[in-house]
């Protein structure tokens, strides 16, 4: 039987530092859903296209079906778990709830980070744009139209607050 | 119900209960389940559509790092049982349906073998190392051709593709077309959809060998049907199996089911001893989870010069795929029932052909029977309003049976619970100023555009339903009981996965014993807590399952008056419950509170001897019959003449879905059904080649739409009761899918009317439409 050959990887995952063996093989996904019990990323498909699996890495928006966990080395990353700080809900957390903007939740928390990155580079989408920066993410629930709704009314709390979260 | 104070949570739109949990990442659906020592299983799957299994080898595989255990169909035959159909359908041919194939595979994902793994990627890894060799066999992929005299059979045993035929004839059809003076023949596909929950079917299950308790974890609708099935197919006694449906994301009929993977998992946990999962990932759900629609169906038409409907004459086939799953042959009949629409209709004869081929078995998916039924009669109208010359709104108020008509019973024998199609046609010209519209087209043509109006007016089939017309119940049970502390906890046979029901029963419950939603807990989904039940599936949640739940409140009511009546000396008769008191009738001064009641009922030293202690209560609610929810949809839709793609530039609906617990919840209900419908109309279609390989295996080729892809709507509502339940809730799962795709192809089809287009079938794609402005349609 060959030995595996395992990869340590350091990495801050909603301001924990963590330090790892991995397979080089295994994706960011498996590794914080199995290794870091990290499981409110969810994977939909193989081909990159539901989003169900998206984090922040440096803020931005990322497949993690698409990284292995060696390519995460070193990164800072936010999950869905991460994102509420003592226990007060972020803007888009909020509106979500607020707007109905899920129903199974399976794509919430992707579609959830894809937002926050989209909000971070324009505080002041309309809905166009909205739906644009969301093409990444399936839901198959909601017909998009509260998730656009939520993202619209948290770019607007989250100016009224003055900016960055 | 008899609220006791006018609703104060009920119409409400309360923000969801489950909410915070989804939001936060902290919900746990089944692939979240990690078990100490748990094994990981992966199928080996056929590639090939039809195949006689000529040897199958496990050894390479088995000898992979990791591996556990590596079963071949043959391994499992006799200690898995096939895979059961529930229907009532004379003379159906039911060929062996074996969870893992043996000898022969019928479909391009068929399950050859299962290997059980340390992890998943090992288990994934060694599935690819079985060898099989496969004798491939001729493919039937064309559902009409398949029911030719001397076609190639998916199932040689049963000598025929034909698995059942069922004809309907009511009335004179024949005298109708020879007196008709327009007569329409029209070829109307609904082509094959994959659902795509957006959660993968999981399945976990643990065996604890001290209690012999087997608990298994799945993704689905009907944790009950899977405890039922699982004890017949596994052998293991039904009392000790717990079924748990955890968090589930999205369903839409796929996951209303009885999957062999289920019955796989459950039966290693037991042989193992070990914890097991099974997670096909969106690939084996592609090939291995129910498809939806998939109908061909040839239809005349017999109308007057007025418009008036006369007949309705088809030959419909429908594909059934390679096996029966749990519901797949009784799909279409509700096609049958539903093609009437909201018309007035005597004279219909329908043949049903249910008919096998080499490709993944279909069954329910979100409308079941119902899109297809309306897809026909509403472009059955716009027919015929192109042959007569009148409006398609003119043609529709001259069919629809009158506002006072109902209970009304169609010509297929379904009474229509009742209804109002003029209100809501009307409301939806009023929001769309339709002649206005109309005006804006004519400018609009003239400047060369192609633009098009689209309306469909529906009616559905809810609230399934009542036990007589189903095959294995068609009641919802619920419990109810308040605790000590005040806190009330409902425990219902439903099984909501993103319906919502947690809050809308929390608010029944709350306006029924004077409490806050928030004093409510919701469980649902786990077969110890909640033990009987029949799941979330064909827009009952509401209907059935609230029903149930608004009896367990009538029936606390009661029992707190009866000790309130006691307590205060009076009778009980006299007792009035109102906002969380009790007291006699006309004197507030001597009111209890609700929770004093509580006390009463545990404590129990002051009750007397014909009351029992404790309050709670359990319920089956059985309807008198199914609801029928109805309204009336409409699209505005632009083609581009250059590409074809089509635009649509608004979308209006006015449903009617009866009594609305929570309209936010409605209206979320009717966003994602309408998006699915749209979805149909213009995007997705499961697409086979002739060797009955599925083209469209992968979210790369299958076009769910995205957030671009789907328009903002505009929904109104009316509200007409059912008198068939408690709750006035007709249901709302549905509709959306139900009425839009109808409404999207009419208004495509309007749009090409300068190239005089009479038809298109889904999906609209812009080739498609290209072509028909070529006048190839
Ligand atoms: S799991 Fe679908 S894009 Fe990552
Ligand atoms: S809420 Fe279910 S997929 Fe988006």
């Amino acid at each position: 039987m060959t030995r595996i050959k395992m990869t340590r990887i350091r990495m801050s995952v909603n301001g924990v530092e963590h330090t790892h063996e991995v397979e080089a093989r295994t994706l960011l996904v498996h590794f914080l859903r199995e290794t870091l019990g990290l499981t409110g990323a969810h994977v939909g498909c193989e081909t990159s296209i539901c989003g169900a699996c998206t984090v922040l890495i440096g803020g931005r928006a990322v497949k993690s079906c698409t990284r292995l966990a060696v390519q995460a080395d070193g990164a800072e990353i936010t999950t869905i778990e991460g994102l509420a700080s003592d226990d007060e809900l972020h803007p888009l957390q909020q509106s979500f709830w607020d707007d109905h903007g899920l129903q199974c939740g399976f794509c919430t928390p992707g579609t959830i980070l894809a937002a926050h990155d989209l909000l971070t580079r324009n505080a002041d989408p309309d809905d166009a744009e909205i739906r644009h920066a969301l093409e990444g993410n399936l839901c198959r629930c909601t017909g998009y139209q509260n998730i656009v709704k939520a993202v619209r009314s948290a770019a607007a709390s989250m100016r009224e607050a003055g900016g960055t979260t | 119900m008899s609220a006791p104070t006018a609703p104060k949570f009920i119409g409400a739109p309360i923000r969801r209960k489950e909410d915070p949990r989804l939001i936060t990442g902290r919900a746990t659906y089944t692939d979240d389940i990690m078990l100490p020592r748990m094994v990981h299983v992966a199928l080996a799957r056929s590639p090939e559509a039809h195949a006689r299994i000529a040897s199958i080898d496990t050894s390479a595989a088995a000898a992979m790092p990791g591996v556990v255990e590596v079963y071949s169909g043959a391994d499992l035959k006799d200690v898995i049982a096939p895979l059961p159909c529930v229907h009532s359908i004379e003379d159906l041919k039911e060929p062996s349906h074996p969870a893992v194939a043996f000898e022969e595979v019928r479909y391009a994902g068929d399950a050859v073998a299962v290997v059980v793994a340390e992890s998943a990627v090992q288990a994934q890894d060694a599935a690819r190392e079985v060898v099989v060799e496969y004798e491939p066999l001729p493919v039937v992929v064309d559902v009409v051709a398949a029911t030719a005299e001397g076609s190639d059979l998916v199932h040689a045993d049963i000598g025929t593709n034909i698995a059942f035929t069922a004809v309907t004839d009511v009335g004179d059809v024949d005298s109708a077309f020879a007196g008709a003076r327009v007569v329409i023949e029209e070829r109307f596909v609904n082509q094959r959809q994959i659902p795509i929950a957006i959660e993968p079917r999981a399945v976990v299950a643990d065996f604890d060998a001290g209690y012999d308790k087997l608990t298994v974890w799945s993704s689905t609708q009907v944790p009950h049907f899977v405890r039922l099935l699982l004890a017949a197919v596994c052998g293991h006694p039904e009392t000790k199996i717990r079924v748990v449906a955890p968090e589930v994301g999205g369903g839409f009929g796929s996951k209303l089911n009885f999957y062999a993977e289920e019955a796989i998992v459950a039966y290693l946990a037991k042989a193992l001893r070990r914890p097991v999962k099974w997670n096909g990932g969106r690939t084996e759900d592609i090939l291995a989870t129910t498809h939806g629609r998939d109908q061909v169906c040839d239809l005349s038409i017999a109308a007057d010069d007025n418009g008036k409907l006369l007949a309705v004459r088809a030959t419909l086939y429908q594909d059934l795929g390679a096996y029966h799953q749990l519901l797949t042959p009784v799909i279409p009949g509700l096609t049958v029932g539903m093609l009437p629409g909201c018309y007035t209709l005597e004279h219909l004869q329908v043949t049903l052909h249910g008919v096998f081929t080499n490709k993944t078995p279909t069954d329910a998916y979100r409308g079941a029977g119902r899109p297809e039924a309306t897809f026909m009669i509403e472009r059955a109208m716009d027919l015929i309003a192109r042959a007569t010359g009148k409006d398609p709104v003119e043609v529709r108020r001259l069919n629809f049976p009158a506002a006072d008509a109902f209970p009304f019973t169609t010509a297929t024998g379904m009474e229509y619970d009742s209804g109002n199609y003029q209100a809501s046609l009307d409301k939806l010209l009023e929001m769309v100023d339709y002649d206005r519209l109309r005006a804006e087209q004519e400018t609009r043509r003239a400047a060369g555009e192609l633009f098009g109006v689209g309306l469909s007016t529906y009616v559905e089939i809810c609230g399934i339903g009542p036990s007589a017309a189903m095959t294995a119940g068609g009641w919802e049970a619920c419990e109810l009981e308040v605790r000590r502390t005040g806190g009330i906890v409902v425990k219902t046979g439903i099984s909501p996965h993103g319906q919502g029901q947690e809050t809308t029963f929390a608010q029944i419950v709350a306006d029924g014993l004077g409490v806050t939603p928030d004093d409510v807990e919701v469980l649902h989904g786990d077969t110890d807590t909640c033990e009987q039940g029949i799941g979330t599936f064909g827009s009952r949640g509401q209907a059935v399952g609230g029903a149930a739940l608004s009896r367990c409140v009538e029936t606390i009511q009661n029992k707190a008056r009866r000790i309130a009546a006691h307590l205060l000396e009076a009778s009980e008769d006299d007792i009035v419950f109102e906002a969380g008191k009790l007291f006699p009738r006309g004197v507030p001064a001597k009111a209890m509170d609700f929770q004093q009641i509580i006390d009463a009922a545990y404590v129990a030293s002051q009750l007397p001897p014909e009351i029992e202690p404790g309050l709670s209560a359990t319920h089956f609610f059985e309807p008198s019959n199914f609801t029928f929810p109805f309204g009336a949809h409409l699209a505005v839709v632009a083609v581009d003449k250059d590409t074809g793609v089509v635009t649509i530039e608004r979308y209006v609906a006015v449903d009617d879905c009866g009594r609305v617990i929570n309209p936010m919840i409605v209206e979320g209900q009717l966003h994602g059904g309408i998006a699915q419908g749209i979805a149909q109309a213009l995007y997705e279609e499961a697409v086979y080649d002739d060797n009955g390989q599925l083209l469209t295996g992968s979210l790369m080729d299958y076009a769910v739409p995205k957030a671009t892809a789907i328009p903002e709507f505009e929904l109104a509502r009316t509200e007409t009761l059912t008198p068939v339940n408690p709750l006035g809730a007709k249901g709302v799962g549905e509709a959306g899918t139900i009425a839009s795709s109808a409404a999207v192809i009419n208004a495509v089809v309007d749009a090409l009317s300068p190239f005089d287009v009479a038809h298109l079938n889904m999906p609209a794609s812009p080739q498609k439409v290209w072509r028909a402005m070529q006048g190839g349609g």
